[in-house]
């Protein structure tokens, strides 16, 4: 045995290098459980590579097959069900890590001299996840794959000039079809993992050459002068070997975080396919995959004049801040218990992240398509009413009032809700509201003759709590 | 001598070496740029819309707005359903049409035609239009896209074949208010 790995060392000439990283010294407080979400997200990003050929024997890269061979893994090839959740839920693992891992790293200075470089590499390859998590949603090929693609290429329209032909090269054509799924089949499959492939390497190598951050002590100030030498003096005086020193914790981090997504794929099961990509099929809410759910709610909620300018500069800024973070803020202090804004900065992220994701789940901007015809009218709305206020009540449900306006907490809410309406608005202005519309109201004018909106006005008027009366208009002694 | 002479015979040697790969390099380039840009040549300008016919007139009654659907002119054999486009057809009366894309004005989500309440609604960030196609509410910055249409032998048709976007110019695609039933 050892000879043969003597024979092909002498060929190979590679195990001195190898031991040689392995056992390059590492700083002892830096073998710690913060250091563990790089080489979690290289695991992932490696079952990713596995589940991934697995999914591609079967797969059927073609926008007529596609959904059906999704299908034929669910539900006909042994354990073809698992292996889909396993490469879904490893999508969302993997962004999830990669963005932990890169708070850890910006958290803890490493950007700082003489890792730009990595950093550089790091933000790319946080570029080239996402890129695998949007292409991967539309090889699902189903109802939101489809409306995603239409409305990336919506956004992709509204870059001045190019616009157009961006659009027809992303489509592939004038509109979503084969040649659009087989181009992110070929982007998903072979041109982003291959650049994830080689630019993980230059990540690591980096990280080896340069070595993995020191623990940052507050005071301890980074200096392009000084720090090489500093750095060498850590790692000489207080280093550890890397195996087995400090990839112990690697190994059980990296072990549980494969437990949790095989948990998480066993209990909760693969995604999708929704719906058949068949556009003609309208009754659809198309949203994006969770990572994307942000942008989703920013779409919704800009003001229509502030989208495109939003759009087109918020990545360019984005990414100049990303990618001039190292040059901005190369020296200095690495702790994050003397880098306030640093901290402020990640807190803001992550609450308006956080809250454009959740209000994404709820979309209270969309109408609810189907409130007219699901959600009742309270019970107590309509008890003793007058004829033409329960007619008014009919005309609610019916003009799809409900779809917008909730009532009793049923309905839409893209409109105020209406249970105490009548203590904001005076009848007068019911009327007016609801003939002219405004305040992104539709105007109902041309779609209510007067006995209509005269009984939906009297309905509205009922909405007010029994203790507290209707507005009215003062200048108006007899209302 | 030889040492002087030798490098720069090496360097000529060299620079050919890498003129010959630079010529090689374009002969085969040339084609394959040619091939990636293929979606910009076949769809340019009005080439890939054509006059569809969405079926005879009396599909549509006067008054109403229908869906209806066509196959996409330009297609692959591997195009499946996606090559399926529905659309809005409005009959106003006689010979008078509007016919909308399915494409939200916004991102391109499919809208909803509610009869009752007279307003196209967009399931996916709110957007609302009236009957006519033009804004209601919303985050829209227009009125829905709207086919140019023609009447052939009792049939409707309408030219199409192309995804409609907010940014790009639609040659088959007249905008609101200059629509030719306005």
């Amino acid at each position: 045995m050892e000879r043969m790995g003597a024979w092909f060392d002498r060929r190979l000439q590679l195990a001195a290098p190898v031991r040689e990283a392995l056992e390059h010294p590492v700083p002892r407080e830096s073998a710690s459980w913060f250091y563990v979400f790089g080489s979690a997200a290289l695991t992932v990003f490696m079952l990713q590579l596995v589940t991934g050929i697995l999914l591609a024997l079967i797969y059927e890269p073609s926008a007529g097959g596609a959904w059906n061979s999704l299908q034929v893994l669910n539900h006909r090839i042994p354990l073809g069900w698992f292996i889909r959740a396993l490469h879904g839920w490893g999508s969302n693992f993997m962004v999830a890590i990669v963005l932990i891992h890169m708070v850890q790293v910006f958290l803890f200075g490493a950007f700082k001299f003489p890792r730009e470089l990595t950093w550089l590499i790091g933000v790319l390859l946080l570029l080239l996840t996402l890129g695998m998590a949007f292409t991967g949603q539309v090889l699902r090929f189903d109802q939101d794959a489809y409306w995603g693609l239409g409305i990336g290429a919506s956004i992709s329209s509204r870059i001045p000039v190019l616009g157009p032909w961006i659009v027809q090269l992303l489509l592939g054509g004038p509109i979503i079809a084969g040649a659009t799924l087989s181009r992110f089949f070929a982007l998903h499959v072979f041109v982003i993992p291959g650049s994830l492939i080689a630019f993980i390497g230059i990540h690591l190598l980096l990280v080896l050459k340069l070595g993995i951050n020191e623990w940052p002590m507050p005071g301890r100030i980074v200096r392009r002068a000084t720090y090489m030498q500093e750095y060498h003096e850590l790692t000489k005086k207080d280093g550890v070997p890397f195996v087995p020193g400090a990839i112990a914790k690697d190994l059980i981090f990296s072990g549980f975080v494969l437990l949790a997504l095989a948990a998480c794929a066993l209990l909760f099961g693969p995604f999708g396919p929704s719906g058949q990509p068949d556009p003609t099929i309208i009754q659809t809410v198309p949203k994006p995959d969770y990572f994307f759910l942000w942008l989703y709610a920013v779409l919704s909620l800009l003001p229509p004049s502030l989208e495109t300018p939003a759009l087109l500069i918020g990545p360019v800024i984005a990414l100049a801040v990303l990618f001039g973070l190292p040059f901005m803020a190369g020296e200095g202090e690495k702790s994050w218990q003397r880098r306030p804004i640093a901290v402020l900065t990640i807190l803001l992220l992550a609450v308006g992240l956080g809250t454009f994701t959740h209000l994404a789940g709820i979309a209270p901007w969309s109408p609810v398509m189907n409130a007219w015809s699901k959600d009742p009218i309270p019970a107590e709305y309509l008890k003793e009413r007058s004829a033409m206020e329960r007619q008014g009540a009919l005309v609610f449900q019916a003009m799809q009032c409900h779809n917008c306006h909730a009532l009793g907490g049923e309905g839409g809410e893209r409109g105020p809700a209406l249970d105490r309406v009548a203590l904001q608005l005076t009848y007068d202005q019911l009327v007016r509201q609801v003939i002219q519309g405004g305040g992104n109201m539709p105007a109902y004018g041309k779609n209510l003759n007067p006995a209509e909106t005269a009984a939906l006005v009297a309905f509205l008027e009922t909405l007010h709590p029994a203790n507290q009366p209707a507005a009215r208009d003062a200048s108006r002694a007899s209302q | 001598m030889n040492s002087a002479e030798a490098p720069s015979r090496r360097g000529l040697l060299l620079k050919a070496g890498l003129l010959f790969n630079g010529v090689a390099g374009v002969v085969l380039g040339v084609p394959i740029v040619r091939y990636l840009l293929s979606p910009l040549m076949s769809g340019k300008g009005a080439d890939s819309e054509s006059w569809l016919s969405l079926g005879s007139l009396d599909r549509f009654p006067a008054g109403e707005t229908r869906l209806a659907d066509y196959r996409n002119p330009v297609e692959y054999p591997n195009d499946g359903q996606t090559a399926n486009i529905p659309c809005w057809v409005r009959h106003l009366e006689g010979e008078k049409f509007q016919v909308f894309a399915i494409n939200c004005a916004h991102l391109g989500c499919p809208v909803r035609w509610f009869p009752q309440s007279g307003l196209f609604m967009c399931p996916c960030h709110g957007g609302a239009y009236y009957e006519d196609g033009s804004r209601a509410s919303g985050p829209p910055e227009r009125g829905l896209f709207e086919y140019a249409y023609k009447v052939e032998n009792g049939n409707l048709l309408i030219k199409a074949g192309r995804m409609p976007t907010t940014g790009s110019p639609n040659a088959g695609l007249v905008s609101i208010g200059k629509s030719p039933c306005a």
